[in-house]
This record gives structure tokens, sequence and C-alpha cells, in this order.
């Protein structure tokens, strides 16, 4: 009875940071602070509500490949995510004008 | 009451669905499919609390694992480079 609370609470949680992440992804103005916002929100959410299933259904064959998903999204959504800013400042998107500082820029100047 | 996660959740897929309609550079919509790819994990984690049917997660894990492949070969062809570098 206790987990399936704390299980219900934590996967609300995260669907809760999913709305956010995505609320985020269409107010932010340019790539780079929508990216930042999208997907630390959502890769945490949905980390959220996996480990949540986890909670409810126990060391079962459910709750175990629940673990096993929650690795695999907290492993490589952040790598995409870094792969995708890398690849958009490199393909030459620029900046939002309010922003102070581009410190890639600066050490990559005068390389390729 | 559990229906109400799957709302939400779709009301997150709408907003991601007009930020991908909308987004005035390729890595704005390269973003977005990446994020919908995470949130069909969720609704595939969703779906397995309703049933209790376990299959649902071997799908999330491939999705998961299929998105990510798909976000750096975007990333790569966003770069203006070729494959083998």
């Amino acid at each position: 009875m206790f987990w399936d609370t704390a299980g219900y609470t934590i996967i609300v949680i995260g669907v809760l940071f999913d709305l956010l992440g995505c609320i985020g992804l269409v107010r932010l103005p340019d790539v780079y602070n929508r990216l930042q916002a999208a997907t630390k929100c959502v890769t945490l959410g949905t980390a959220f509500l996996l480990f949540g299933l986890f909670l409810i259904n126990g060391f079962g064959a459910l709750g175990i490949k629940a673990l096993v998903c929650a690795a695999a999204v907290l492993i490589t959504s952040p790598t995409g995510a870094h792969a995708l800013a890398r690849g958009s400042h490199r393909g030459g998107v620029k900046l939002w004008e309010g922003s102070v500082i581009d410190k890639y820029a600066e050490e990559n100047e005068g390389v390729d | 009451m559990i229906n109400i996660l799957i709302y939400v959740l779709l009301f997150s897929v709408a907003l991601c669905i007009y930020r991908m309609g909308k987004g005035p550079t390729p890595p704005d919509r390269a973003v977005t499919l990446d994020i919908l790819g995470t949130l069909m994990v969720g609704f595939c984690a969703i779906l397995a609390l309703i049933t209790g049917k376990d299959f649902y997660m071997n799908i999330a894990i491939s999705w998961a694992l299929l998105s990510y492949v798909g976000s750096i070969a975007i990333a790569k062809f966003l770069e203006n480079r070729s494959f083998d570098e």
C-alpha cells in the first residue's frame, strides 16, 4: 500500500515535469534555450515515471524492464541532446540576441 | 483517475507538434523529434501501468534506443559533415 502511494506520487510528479518541459519548448526564444529546458525536464520526467512504475510493480518482469528502460533513457537522451546542440552550433544557427556569452565560439576561433 | 495522466501527456505532445510546425530553424524540429521520442516512452509506461502487460516495456526500451540513433544521425547531418567523421 505504501509503495503504491509512493509510486503514484512519483508518476504524477514525472508527468508534471513532462508538461513543464513542453511548455518551455514552446515559450523559450531560441534553439539552445529550448533544448536545455525541454531535454532536462522531459528526461527526468520520463525517468521518474518509469521509476514509479518499478515502485508499484516490484521485482517482476515489468518492474525490471522499467528500471532498464529508465537507465537507457537517462544515458541516451542527454547524449543525443548534446550532439544536437553541437551540430546546430557548428551548422551556423545564431544565438538569441539577448544571450550574453558564447564560450564555445570563443574557444573554437580559428578551428574549422 | 489515471486517464488524466494520458490527457496531460497528450497536451504535451500537442505543444511539441506546435513547435515542430512553427519552428524557424531545422534544429528546432530535430529537438522536437528527440523530445517526442522520449514522450512516447512515457506513453508506453502509462499503458503498461493501465493494462498490466509487460511487453509495452519492450517497445519502450527499443523506442528509446532507436530514437537515440536517429538523433545522432540528424545531428551529424545538421553539422554539414559526412557520416564517416
